[in-house]
């Protein structure tokens, strides 16, 4: 059964005076209704603008985009990478749609939050703007905004920023979408409300039998909310698996390096941290081989320093769970074990 | 010499709102930090821990005299520095620097990096030994950086560098306490760690105490001996950082610790999240009574009427609330 | 909102009272005596000091301002006691070179200076921001450097310049103005046609410049709107781009635009004292310079620097209150 999103060799890049920046190489993922797909990494690894260009919001006179990414609607499947701008603008907000890190600049500053959740909805739905209104009302309710009927006229300045998410979220879903893009939809926010909106994301999911795409840098984020993970790094997924596989089993040093360096509230006594040396690649020149190589430690252990020439493949090592990595499960596990 | 590089005794910094125009006074009153208490031991990290807009950052900022106390007492070194003058203020900063989160909006884009970091020398009048660029070189070096990157710009740099290059400057006059606000929290993961590991071999080299101001509890339970937990602008709780995170007994810091999120999916989901209902109330009218009572599931008629008294639980512990866990 | 408005207005009206008691004080350091100036040749201090007294000026600086500020409302009689010249509410002086109440002599005046202003601001409004939206939207391409080169020309071409060629080409030697109808006042509403046969070619030149500058202003805020996070959230929404531009960029790329547009033209009304010479307007700019260079009429002077000073005021106040209806946060406050 094929699922709702299905990104196949998604290649991006922006020409600029500097040269090509590929911020996105050969990338497949996918996402099933009900399903949180969790699309990890740091800045620059190419996370959003992957997913910036299946909603087709790419400024297409400044970037190259190539490959598949298909959406499997009732109506049947379109690939919204080929398909014309106006085919895309139609399923944007009506079958897919995009939450950001800021909800405060994600939201315009003159129109009132009711209007803004409104305007959505009457893109795809015929009705008068009392219908649109009761229904922006409704939206807000849902989406737990306390005395919705009193806030409806307020503009986003007068909201906190927990309740601008919420009001962002509230929209995005006005249209019932079946996919859900959220791109570090908690990054901007404490703690305390990072934990209220991701709870609501997980309601209105259920609710909703949506497919959602978590976009983040926080692995403890990640490992509450998403069923499958993909790490990218240098704009290419480097580790696909469930969270299980990823946070117990990882199979690349990338993701390995990740887990160790992040300090754990649970891991009592400090011990020291164990950093990544180095920095991550540049886009415009990546390494030539894995994009990783030049900060890894097991590079001396493939055979005839392939990690430097040559870029490893995204290869199934169990089931449903990839790496891009030469060394096998069984050489990692053992240097891991030497390590320790 | 006392033990404390650090103590502040009741310390309240209050912002006025203006009104608008030229005719209209002050509005009312921003209460950022509220009556706060807390010491630094020579040679330990302190994390000062709380969500946006508890006053965190302003503790931070007063302590170094970028904003003048409203009341209360700062005492640095043995040196009550509260109403020092601004001359005498230059040569307490040299022994207290600060570390700021952003690393690029705070090193000036025109200047090379070995003119930000020997600015510190030329600003107070120092002649290091074996001359000021042979120091910046050692510093360089000492943060990890390599020293004949001395004649690049920001620019040149990443973010890590930067925040690096941040540290060194920090350094340069050898200070006793470092107020680092928000270090880490621009920067990407593995870079994060590289720099956590760089402050912690610092403070082994050269004896350094931290006060460490974060909003990343994960970072501030790694870095730090005690953590101060604030809420709208007062300490609801200080204990020993294990102690802390294992039996939280106010009920904010149980919330705040419960809302971190755990990179591991098995402890991550089976715990007790307790979610806090609501946002923050303004600092401008905190609820009478405990300011966390608005918020709070244990709340009692007594919350809402009185201050709850801050008790000294043990000489490293404190905590404000009337019915503690 | 209404408490916000009540107070721009009380503001308004103090800075107002401000400004004129200033003007009074200026006017009076400069060292010119009017009373002398209009004295004849057999000239004896006694006669000055008469002349002082029917100009009204042998009071203190503060008395004289409270007169005028009176016969703003209720008329005033100006000249010797009891044989002089009544000027109905609102009097705004009485100037003695030309026996005339400078009310009139404004009220005159004035049709020229708005028929200007108000064709130079629909002029340059419309081609000024369709020009910057439209080299916006092109970035790049031919249209937006066309419109570079047009606003390199408007920038850098003084309004004395520019002015000087439309009259020499278009209405000289084309012929497409009558010379001796030049500066003729026609009713817009009675006689369209001669009311644009006088004013089409001075808006045009008074509105090139402000065109120009109008064009970079839009084009960069339209630029600088279209990469905010609000718009690419309103292109998530599957709005289509006409909707983007036209309802989210724009209401945020030109709000500012409202601000300068409001005192441009302000500030216009106050009189355009190149472009009227040039094209033989008799307007507000006109009659100050006339009255400032030939007659030293300070009445007249003192009546036309007050409406213009009371012009950008009141413009400042009703700009104020449009931005706050566009931008909620202004309202806020």
């Amino acid at each position: 059964m094929s699922k709702f999103l299905e990104v196949r060799n998604l290649n991006v890049s922006f020409p600029t005076e500097d040269g090509m920046v590929r911020a996105s190489n050969g990338v497949t993922y996918s996402v099933g209704l009900g399903e949180t797909l969790a699309i990890v990494g740091e800045s620059g690894s190419g996370k959003s603008v992957s997913n910036l260009a299946v909603m087709g919001l790419h400024n297409p006179t400044r970037t190259e985009i190539s490959g598949e990414a298909i959406l499997n609607l009732k109506s049947g499947s379109v690939d919204v990478i080929s398909a014309d701008t106006e085919t895309v603008r139609k399923l944007r907000g009506k079958e897919m749609a995009m939450i950001f890190q800021d909800p405060m600049s994600a939201l315009h500053p003159f129109f009132s939050i009711g209007d803004q959740i409104a305007e959505a909805w009457h893109l795809y739905n015929k009705g008068s703007k009392a219908d649109g209104k009761n229904k922006a009302l409704e939206m807000l309710e849902l989406v737990g905004i306390p005395d919705a009927a009193k806030r409806i006229n307020d503009f986003p300045h007068q909201f906190s920023g927990g309740m601008r998410q919420r009001a962002m979220i509230a929209m995005a879903l006005v249209n019932n979408p079946s996919l859900l893009i959220a791109d570090e939809p908690t990054t901007a926010l404490d703690v305390t409300v990072q934990s209220q909106i991701l709870s609501l994301l997980k309601e209105l999911q259920i609710k909703f039998n949506m497919a959602i795409i978590l976009i983040t840098h926080d692995l403890g984020v990640v490992a509450e909310f998403a069923d499958r993970i993909c790490v990218m790094y240098g704009g290419r997924i480097v580790e696909d698996g469930t969270v299980e596989d990823i946070f117990y089993q990882p199979k690349h040093p990338y993701t390995l390096g990740l887990l160790n360096s992040v300090p754990r509230i649970t891991a009592g006594t400090s011990h020291r941290l164990k950093a990544i040396p180095g920095q991550p690649p540049s886009l415009i020149n990546l390494p030539k081989g894995c994009s990783f190589a030049p900060r890894c430690e097991y590079t001396s252990k493939v055979a005839g320093g392939k990690c430097s020439t040559e870029v490893p493949t995204l290869d199934v090592k169990n089931a449903g769970h990839l790496s891009r990595c030469f060394l096998s499960t069984e050489s990692l596990n053992n240097l891991v074990k030497d390590k320790a | 010499m006392s033990e404390n590089i650090l103590e502040l005794n009741n310390l309240t910094k209050y912002f006025p709102i203006k009104g608008k125009g030229i005719l209209s006074g002050t509005k009312g009153l921003v209460k950022a930090v509220d009556g706060v208490s807390l010491t630094v031991k020579r040679g330990e990290t302190v994390g000062l821990v709380g969500e946006s807009g508890c006053g965190k950052t302003t503790v931070g900022r007063t302590v170094m005299k970028l904003y003048e106390p409203t009341s209360g007492q700062i005492i640095f070194d043995g040196q009550d520095i509260t109403d020092i003058k601004r001359k005498e203020m230059k040569i307490v900063r040299s022994k207290m620097q600060m570390i700021f989160q952003d690393p690029f909006s705070s090193l000036n884009p025109r200047h090379t990096v070995g003119t930000i970091i020997s600015s510190s020398f030329t600003i107070h009048g120092i002649e290091p030994e074996g001359g000021i660029e042979h120091a910046v070189g050692e510093l360089l070096e000492l943060v990890g950086l390599n020293p004949e990157h001395i004649n690049r710009f920001p620019h040149e740099f990443s973010g890590g560098q930067r925040q690096r290059i941040g540290i060194a400057r920090a350094l340069a006059l050898k200070p006793k306490l470092i107020v680092a606000d928000e270090p880490v929290s621009a920067l990407d993961v593995s870079i994060q760690a590289q720099v956590v590991n760089l402050l912690d071999d610092l403070q082994q080299e050269l004896g350094l105490s931290y006060l460490f101001v974060a909003h990343d509890l994960s970072v501030v339970q790694h870095i730090s001996d005690r953590v101060v937990v604030m809420y709208l602008g007062k300490v609801m709780e200080m204990a020993p950082t294990a102690e802390l995170f294992k039996h939280p007994r106010h009920p904010y810091t149980k919330a705040l610790l419960s809302a971190v999120p755990v990179a591991d999916p098995k402890v991550g989901r089976s715990r007790e999240r307790i979610i806090l209902q609501g946002d923050l109330p303004s600092p401008v009218n905190p609820p009478a009574g405990c300011v966390f009572n608005t918020r709070c599931w244990k709340a009692q008629d007594i919350c809402r009427t009185e201050i709850p008294e801050t008790i000294q639980i043990s000489p490293l512990q404190t905590l404000a609330c009337h019915f503690p866990e | 909102m209404l408490k916000y408005v009540s107070r721009r207005i009380l503001y308004t009206t103090i800075l107002l009272l401000i400004v004129s008691l200033s003007i009074f004080y200026i006017f009076d350091l400069i060292p010119m005596d009017p009373a002398r100036l209009i004295c004849s040749k057999q000239c004896t201090p006694a006669l000055v000091e008469a002349n002082r007294h029917r100009l009204g000026l042998d009071v203190s600086v503060i008395e004289q301002w409270w007169r005028f500020i009176v016969g703003l409302f209720a008329g005033r009689t100006f000249g010797e006691d009891g044989i002089g010249q009544f000027c109905s509410a609102p009097a705004l002086g009485y100037s003695f070179p030309r026996h005339e109440c400078v009310t009139t002599i404004v009220a005159n005046a004035f049709p020229f200076t708005l028929s200007l202003a108000v064709g130079a601001f629909i002029m340059w409004i419309s081609v000024g921001v369709s020009l910057g939206v439209l080299s916006a939207r092109k970035k790049g391409k031919f249209a937006d450097r066309a419109a570079s080169v047009f606003v390199l020309v408007g920038t850098s071409l003084p309004t004395f310049i520019s002015g000087i060629l439309i009259l020499l080409f278009i209405v000289l030697k084309f012929n497409l103005v009558n010379p001796l109808e030049l500066g003729d006042w026609h009713n817009p509403f009675t006689e369209p046609i001669g009311w644009l046969n006088t004013f089409f070619f001075p808006c045009a030149t008074l509105a090139l410049a402000y065109a120009a500058t109008y064009t970079r202003f839009t084009r960069s805020n339209v630029i600088e709107t279209s990469s905010e996070d609000y718009i690419r959230t309103a292109r998530a929404k599957g709005l289509t781009e006409r909707v983007i531009l036209r309802k989210h960029t724009l209401r945020a790329a030109l709000a500012p635009i409202v601000t300068i547009a409001g005192l441009d033209f302000a500030g216009l009304l106050g009189g355009a004292v190149i472009t009227e010479g040039i094209f033989g307007l008799n307007g507000l700019g006109k009659l100050s310079i006339k009255a400032v260079t030939q007659t030293y009429d300070l009445p007249i002077i003192v009546a036309t620097t007050l409406i213009a000073s009371t012009l950008v005021l009141v413009a400042n106040l009703l700009v104020d209150i449009t931005y706050a209806f566009i931008d909620p946060r202004v309202r806020a406050e």
